[in-house]
């Protein structure tokens, strides 16, 4: 979704994505031939300000985290363009990109999985320090301790293994490898659902604290819509590799426009027995289309409540609620056109 | 809710260690609770502290070894499932309890078809025929929101998506129609909305067939909206129990009181800062002998090092909680007690 502000900010986004587009082509029969794709992120686009936090909501296999993984090129896009910092990243070569890593970083949902068992934590977090930067020992040292001390980590773990620590305690390592040469611009890749509830917020604290003391620009992916509520300053709803609804937090929990984010945020149940039994939610029928076979118009076309003949026929524009608020969606063609574009194929920034 | 009624399984003292190479693990330590006919017991607690190891237990489900049961009666329909050999046992499970586990991909078997699953239950302790079976199998997906299930009979479980695997489950759980349905984080794999289908299903089966409900979770907005009791577990222990609008407005425990503030809102204001809980739970080793939150906890004075708090009563009838501050609480304040 092209994200056209009103000009007032002076500063320009760190991070710009234009009509991102990650294919998994599928083969089938004996030659392996190509035979469709699975359009797991189709045709995005969002802005992200220096400092600012985006949350990136929406169901499993809805293509979230593919775009945190394509906008740090760790695929290989299929279409569109991502600039980070000034820096077109969906398309250069192996070398510059090689150079460029450090600015971007990442925070894996799985610590378990994302930290090599077999080397200690002071090598984990040095590894980055050694790939990148030349320092001497003492240095290189230094560096690893104040990281450590950064996240919480008593510096004595250094010489530890991942499997000695806690779920949080693994997080925090992951948290300082990705904090190492100074990025501008995380992607945190479902960073806490892996946590328990009471160990969460101290990681949602830690990350907010962080932000605050180096001026760092989060992509926060994750399904978890109150911690999103907590964490973000700009929400972007995904469903089925589009963006449906993109705007500032107050806004999109206080009054949510696509009747897919209704629904989303209407399925939250809340930790109060006197407002839950009267909450009515909206019930979706049936489960999400393949993002293989996606349906015809509106993606949500096959589930959405408020369904009209035009969405089964024709994808729907992004409109403009100011602000940078957009809705992709057919009931608000008529209402507000102000920069509505005729398809979605053709927008361009 | 009917109070007075008997309690259709009654759990006391229940004691279960694993041995492992680097020692004992005391999963859970001396456990009691009580489940009424038609009653939804929602049973909190992070991951480790003995929730689900309580309820496998009941049924002798965990391995042995590692897992030894050391102590404790579990009574359903005036036997004790911690004693009945295993060919009575096996009369109960599935049966008389049902099982909902969390990972409907895991709890299904890749290999045979829904139908074979669903019919299994029946055909063993229901004595249905291979005919009977299948009707009562086509009755129960219906029951359970599945399209066309004459022809979904003959699918595999890999052909139904996450939601729909979880309403097969339920579908075997609820086959023999079972007095007791233990249901082991049935929502938590899933997507909020199909968790929202998935509690809107539980909520009309209740309706519908009135059987009593232990629904073990760590989301205390799902509790919020379908217990009527909840148990809280720290540690292998029970910390505080009590009915739902009780424990949610006025909780008595550090622990569920701080596990409370710690879970931000979709609703409602929006905190600047979490409140965390500090630390992490312990591992037990060893019987408690002490309060196993007070290195965690905000209130912990030195008494809470030398003893093990038990289940106090405390206010309403029906809540409590575990800990030495609700003394000094109750005396306080005796005008408030039945008030």
């Amino acid at each position: 979704m092209a994200d056209v502000r009103n000009g007032t900010e002076a500063q320009a986004p760190l991070v710009k994505v234009r009509d991102l587009k990650m294919y998994f082509p599928i083969h089938a029969g004996l030659f392996r031939t190509h035979v469709g794709d699975i359009k797991a992120v189709d045709g995005i686009s969002f802005d992200i300000m220096p400092g600012e936090t985006l949350g990136l909501v929406g169901e499993s296999g809805c293509g979230k985290s593919t775009v945190g993984r394509s906008i740090l090129r760790l695929y290989d896009v299929t279409g569109g363009t991502v600039e980070i910092n000034g820096f077109e990243i969906a398309h250069v070569d192996r070398d510059s990109l090689r150079s460029k890593r450090p600015m971007m970083q990442m925070i894996f949902q799985d610590p378990q999985a994302s930290l090599n068992p077999r080397m200690t934590v002071a090598s984990i977090i040095g590894e980055p320090l050694d790939e990148h930067m030349k320092l001497s020992a003492d240095e290189r040292l230094a560096r690893i301790y104040e990281l450590m001390d950064w996240v919480g980590l008593n510096r004595e773990f250094a010489k530890r293994y991942p499997h000695e620590f806690s779920g949080g305690q693994r997080q925090r390592i992951g948290i300082a490898r990705a904090l190492a040469l100074n990025p501008k611009f995380i992607v945190c890749d479902e960073p806490i659902a892996a946590l328990d509830v009471s160990i969460q917020a101290q990681v949602v604290n830690l990350l907010e604290e962080l932000q605050g003391r180096l001026n760092l620009t989060y992509l926060f992916i994750s399904h978890d819509l109150s911690m999103v509520r907590h964490i973000a300053d700009r929400v972007a709803v995904m469903y089925l590799g589009r963006i449906v609804e993109i705007a500032s937090r107050e806004k999109l929990f206080a009054e949510p426009l696509h009747p897919y984010t209704q629904a989303l945020l209407s399925a939250v149940p809340e930790p109060d027995p006197e407002s839950e039994r009267n909450r009515k939610p909206i019930v979706l029928q049936g489960d999400v289309p393949s993002p293989a076979n996606p349906p015809k118009g509106c993606n949500f076309s096959t589930r959405c409540p408020k369904v009209m003949d035009i969405c089964k026929l024709q994808e729907p524009g992004v409109f403009e609620f100011g602000e940078g608020r957009q809705v992709a969606c057919h009931l608000y063609s008529e209402s507000m056109t102000t920069t509505a574009e005729p398809t979605a194929g053709e927008r361009t920034n | 809710m009917p109070d007075t009624a008997m309690p259709i399984l009654d759990v006391n003292g229940l004691k279960t260690v694993f041995r492992t190479r680097g020692g004992e693990v005391h999963a859970v330590n001396s456990v009691d609770f009580h489940l009424r006919p038609g009653e939804l017991l929602g049973v909190v607690g992070e991951s480790g502290s003995g929730k689900s190891v309580t309820m496998m237990s009941l049924l002798r489900l965990l391995p042995s070894p590692p897992a030894e049961m050391r102590n404790g009666t579990v009574m359903f329909d005036g036997q004790d499932l911690l004693k009945i050999s295993p060919e009575e046992l096996r009369k109960v499970r599935g049966s008389k309890i049902g099982f909902i586990f969390q990972d409907p991909m895991t709890s299904l078997n890749p290999v045979y078809t829904v139908g074979f699953q669903l019919a299994e239950p029946l055909r063993a302790h229901l004595g249905m025929s291979k005919a009977q079976a299948r009707d009562r199998s086509v009755e129960l997906l219906k029951l359970v929101g599945i399209p066309d299930p004459e022809r979904r009979l003959k699918d595999f479980p890999h052909q139904f998506s996450g939601g729909m695997r979880q309403r097969v489950m339920i579908a075997i759980a609820l086959a023999c129609d079972p007095q007791v349905l233990i249901a082991d984080e049935p929502t938590t794999a899933l997507d909020v909305t199909i968790q929202a289908q998935i509690i809107e299903l539980v909520k009309d089966l209740r309706r519908k067939l009135g059987m009593a409900i232990i629904w073990i979770t760590h989301d205390l907005g799902v509790i919020a909206g379908i217990a009527d009791r909840v148990m809280v577990m720290y540690a292998g222990q029970v910390v505080e129990e009590g009915p739902v609008n009780e424990i949610f407005r006025d909780p008595q425990h550090p622990y569920t009181q701080a596990l409370l503030k710690t879970v931000p809102a979709v609703r409602g204001p929006r905190a600047e800062r979490l409140q965390v809980i500090e630390g992490q739970p312990p591992i037990m080793h060893e019987t408690p002998d002490a309060c196993s939150f007070r290195n965690r906890c905000q209130y912990a004075f030195d008494r809470c090092a030398r003893e093990n708090p038990a289940l106090e009563p405390v206010h309403v009838p029906g809540h409590r909680a575990a800990c030495f501050l609700l003394d000094t609480a109750s005396t306080k304040e005796p005008e408030t007690v039945h008030g």
